[in-house]
């Protein structure tokens, strides 16, 4: 396996009107456990049900129902955990968090305060070649999702739907190891890549499925290095939390903005104060939704309903041993074995499936040139028609046998190209439809020789200046070619033309 | 021989479940005769809801269970049920206003089992609002009465809480026995107040899904019954692991009837010197002791013991208690089910919380929920809840110390008094009426098995109990020890029926 060394991105620097500052970024994301039930009841967790469909007693806090661990949901984290290299932690413990909403039909969150089943760990975020920031994780704890509430069905009453309430989440929190908006964004990237490397979330964005807390604050150039040094938070300013991101583009504008409105506060001699905020993507800019002192006193105690979560060595050891190969090793990999540039490298590992893909393409043939052809032809036409590669018309055993014609010879770039469309609109074995179609190379020196002879018959003037100047020889090449669509091996007929004509 | 078929509601379920078996009776017949008790019994107000259809064809399909030879140790007996466990389909209030009307779409694991095993429900039975009381008096379908009188006064008394109506209606001959919660005392308080036999079992013993929480690490049925034999047989149908309580314990369920061999030579019976409490009426202290002579008497090592952190008790209780009480009923805020205040236009789903809240809850249970909300709060969580945390730690090390001394069970007072009347406390510090708790609420917090036997009557004639607490998961052997006790003391007194 390849040894990939990197070094540390600079941070982000924001220069104010006064002086430099630094941004120095933590989050919070909230990752729905993939799992068929949910966290303390067997309701299914399928998206797009009829409303309060996916709703058991419990759920909907029915006097008297209790809750019972989902043990699926347990090794999910677990999972989660281990792909981040991160502490497990055998005896973990839920606690309440409490609050009223309407959405929330126990009047509190199950979630772990307290003792978190994960604790630390990292990931490593790289931004480009040979660029990478390491961001320490801290910690990551199951807890409940909420209901939806529904204001905008009715002029005069809000409604519920509780097919969400009780789904499993994973809070991964991070350390303040963030240090830019382009870092924010490709941590949430590459986290949300081993969480589905691992299958332990799906990932989905725009459904909510995957969601981020942005912690932001400023400082000036220096003090960070001394955060790191003591981990006293004293040395970071104050910093607001912008909730409820769901978008990557999103993130890195809000923290861009975010960061210009601190350092205006704090150039105009003010303080920033520390709160909850929102990003309003249609204005562009941060809104307050509550400062500290109207936070929730959310009265956090151990459930009582349920007892400590304890978990085996040899159970955790089972998950570690069904453990997928990871990104980075991944992209190790693929660079050692295939010979890929760093780029090609990222590209093929960045979604499971399209990886295995290419793995299976490549294997046992040219690395660089199924590279070139799964990322240019495949993924090229797959996002052109906005088709996952799941959806693939042209499977793993078309594209190999189109790379292996051409490999031999029997088909030139040109004309795999064209199969290549008639494999993905028509479909068939790349080698009968190369046949069928003939479109396999000429070699045959008769069929050239006849061409050439024709051309050389009919066209006395050229040969003419092509003895006198060799360069023009091209001509008859190219003529060539197209008398025989594109069949014939250039090379052989460059060496034919120059034998007719005496070069 | 034949017993007469009027008076078979004061039967034990011991002597019913034999001549159910004989053929004796019918459990229709069995059933019949608590129905029109309890018509008879109105004036107690112990059964809120009466379900006599359910009952008769639990009846009629427990007399076919008989005739089939298939009959249970609980098969055709009547039972009355604390409106805290829900029924399916009939109303499970937990005695409060924002309830009402509240039918379940599910049956309890407590009743579905009893149901398994053959017994039939007459109804549902009164108590203390959300089980926060300990005389009944904070129901929202008024108190429960006992029937037991101070000899000619007429003064309505409690049946404690905030089982009352449970134990009303056994101690009044309306059912055969019922069950009850147990969070700080409101199996054992009741039961010592009316004369009968209450039983709490060790914290995980009795599945608590489908009864209504109160404090979830404190909560536990059990049964109430009129003999210890009785609750040996009823707890054994009520027991049991439930995978659907997280805290129900994966544990076999020994066979508690067995356990009463009578015989307790060379135990150590521990008589804790913390619990002898400064204006204690003489009479308690008095029947405590006598309780010891009879425990002698049988061969018992009786042993002065310390549990040094009684003192504590009451307190983290009242901390530890409401807590759990103010997240656990949070759920009640009218959104999907119960009662729902009425808003005026303009008002916010906030004013729908607080009204709601405000006209569902009874006075006793807003008070628990702030001062829960309260210990719970930023600033004070650790003045409070995780003090009280720590004190239970201790209490219940304070008992693991003793039974890792040797000894067996321990032998308390159950109540600080007889009965009280209805009213008497209104104007009384509500501390006051937790003093109740004052013996019950260490068995809650270490999560011990405590039972309260009757062994007396006081110098007015009302019934006296004293607790025995266990090893625990070792209910059979506390059972045996109170059997014991109830042998040796006697308790055959009645109330006069007045109602």
């Amino acid at each position: 396996m390849l040894d990939l060394t990197y070094e540390a991105p600079k941070p982000k620097v924001i220069a104010g009107a006064k002086s430099d500052w630094e941004l120095v970024i933590g989050m919070e994301i909230h990752a729905q456990v993939a799992s068929n039930s949910k966290l303390f009841s067997g309701a299914s967790t399928q998206v797009g049900a009829e409303p309060n469909s996916n709703v058991a007693f419990v759920d909907a806090a029915m006097p008297g129902m209790l809750p019972v661990i989902n043990e699926f949901c347990v090794a999910q984290a677990v999972r989660s955990g281990l792909g981040l290299k991160a502490q497990i932690n055998l005896r973990s413990a839920f606690d309440r968090k409490n609050y009223f909403y309407p959405d929330l039909p126990q009047g509190y969150q199950i979630s772990q305060l307290y003792h978190p089943i994960v604790g630390e760990g990292e990931v490593l975020v790289e931004l480009a070649p040979g660029v990478a920031r390491l961001v320490r994780i801290e910690r990551i704890h199951l807890e409940q999702d909420a209901g939806k509430s529904i204001h905008d069905m009715d002029p005069t009453m809000s409604f519920v739907d509780f097919n969400r309430t009780g789904v499993a989440l994973m809070e991964i929190v991070s350390r303040p190891d963030i240090r830019g908006p382009e870092e924010a964004a490709a941590y949430v990237a590459k986290l949300r890549q081993i969480l589905r490397y691992l299958g332990t979330c799906d990932g989905n964005m725009q459904n909510g499925n995957l969601r981020a807390d942005v912690n932001v604050s400023v400082c000036r150039p220096g003090q960070y290095e001394k955060y790191q040094a003591t981990q006293d938070f004293g040395h970071l300013g104050t910093r607001c939390e912008i909730k409820n991101m769901n978008s990557l583009r999103f993130i890195q504008a809000a923290i861009d903005y975010e960061a210009r409105r601190q350092i205006a506060i704090l150039e105009d001699g003010g303080k920033v104060v520390q709160e909850t905020r929102l990003y309003d993507p249609d204005k562009g800019e941060t809104r307050s939704m509550r400062s500290k002192e109207e936070a929730h006193d959310y009265r956090y105690f151990p459930c009582p309903d349920l007892l400590p979560l304890e978990i085996e060595q040899a159970w955790v050891d089972d998950i570690a041993a069904s453990m997928p190969e990871l990104p980075d090793a991944k992209k190790a990999r693929f660079m050692g074995d295939f010979g890929l540039t760093d780029y090609d490298a990222n590209v093929l590992t960045a979604e499971l499936e399209a990886a295995a893909f290419f793995e299976a393409v490549a294997r046992g043939r040219d690395g660089k040139i199924a590279a070139n052809w799964v990322i240019n032809e495949l993924f090229g036409r797959l996002n052109k028609e906005s088709k996952s590669i799941a959806e693939s018309p042209v499977s793993v055993g078309q594209l190999g046998g189109l790379l292996d014609l051409l490999a031999s010879g029997e088909i030139t770039g040109k004309m795999g190209k064209e199969l290549f469309e008639i494999l993905w609109t028509e479909g068939g074995d790349p080698a009968e439809v190369a046949a069928a179609r003939g479109m396999k190379q000429v070699t045959d020196t008769g069929a050239i020789e006849k061409a050439l002879d024709d051309l050389i018959a009919a066209n006395p003037a050229q040969v003419e200046k092509a003895r006198v100047n060799a360069k023009l020889a091209g001509w008859f090449t190219g003529q060539v070619l197209k008398a025989t669509g594109g069949k014939a091996n250039p090379a052989v007929v460059n060496e034919m033309v120059a034998k007719k004509l005496g070069l | 021989m034949s017993a007469p078929m009027s008076n078979a509601n004061t039967w034990t379920i011991a002597a019913a479940r034999e001549a159910l078996r004989k053929g004796e009776i019918s459990a229709v017949d069995l059933t019949m005769a608590c129905l029109t008790a309890i018509d008879a019994g109105d004036g107690l107000n112990a059964f809120v809801h009466k379900t006599p259809e359910i009952a008769l064809e639990q009846a009629r399909a427990a007399d076919a269970r008989l005739a089939a030879g298939d009959a249970p140790s609980m098969c055709g007996i009547p039972l009355g049920i604390k409106d805290l466990f829900c029924t399916k389909g009939v109303p499970s209030q937990a005695a409060s206003n924002i309830l009402r009307g509240f039918r379940p779409e599910y049956e309890s694991t407590v009743t579905t089992r009893l149901f398994d095993a053959g017994a039939v429900m007459l109804g549902k039975l009164n108590m203390d609002e959300f089980a926060m009381g300990s005389s009944n008096e904070t129901s929202t379908y008024g108190n429960a009465v006992s029937p037991w009188r101070r000899g000619n006064d007429t003064t309505a008394l409690t049946p404690g809480g905030s089982s009352g109506g449970s134990a009303a209606a056994v101690a009044a001959d309306l059912c055969l026995a019922a069950t009850g919660t147990d969070t700080g005392g409101s199996i054992r308080q009741p039961a010592a107040f009316t004369g009968i036999v209450g039983i709490k079992p060790t914290y995980g013993r009795v599945s608590r899904w489908g009864i209504v929480a109160f404090a979830s690490s404190l909560d536990q049925a059990g049964p109430m019954t009129k003999t210890v034999r009785d609750a040996a047989i009823f707890l054994q149908a009520m027991a049991g692991h439930d995978p659907k309580d997280s805290t129900s314990a994966d544990l076999p369920v020994p066979d508690f009837e067995a356990a009463l061999t009578g015989d307790i030579r060379g135990k150590k019976i521990g008589i804790p010197r913390e619990y002898r409490l400064d204006g204690i009426p003489a009479e308690i202290d008095a029947l405590w002791q006598r309780g010891i002579e009879m425990l002698r008497d049988a061969g018992a090592e009786i042993v002065d013991i310390s549990l040094p952190h009684t003192k504590y008790a009451l307190p983290a209780y009242y901390v530890i208690a409401p807590a759990e009480a103010s997240s656990n009923l949070a759920r009640y805020d009218g959104v999907r089910y119960g009662h729902r205040a009425t808003l005026s236009a303009g008002e916010g789903i906030v004013d729908m919380y607080e009204k709601t809240r405000a006209e569902g809850f009874g006075k006793e249970v807003q008070r628990r929920v702030m001062i829960g909300t309260y210990v719970l709060s930023a600033g004070f969580y650790d003045a409070y809840y995780n003090r009280a945390r720590k004190v239970r730690a201790l209490i219940k090390r304070d008992f693991e110390l003793a039974f890792a001394a040797g000894i067996d069970s321990i032998l308390t007072p159950a109540t600080p008094s007889a009965a009280f009347g209805l009213g008497e406390m209104a104007s009384a510090d509500p501390v006051e009426m937790y003093l109740n708790d004052v013996f019950t609420v260490t068995v809650n917090l270490a999560g011990l098995p405590g039972i309260s036997v009757p062994v007396g009557l006081d110098a007015k004639g009302l019934p006296l109990g004293l607790q025995l607490i266990g090893r625990p998961w070792e209910e059979g052997d506390l059972l045996n020890h109170a059997y014991v006790l109830e042998r040796a003391a006697g308790f055959v007194s009645k109330p006069a029926k007045w109602w």
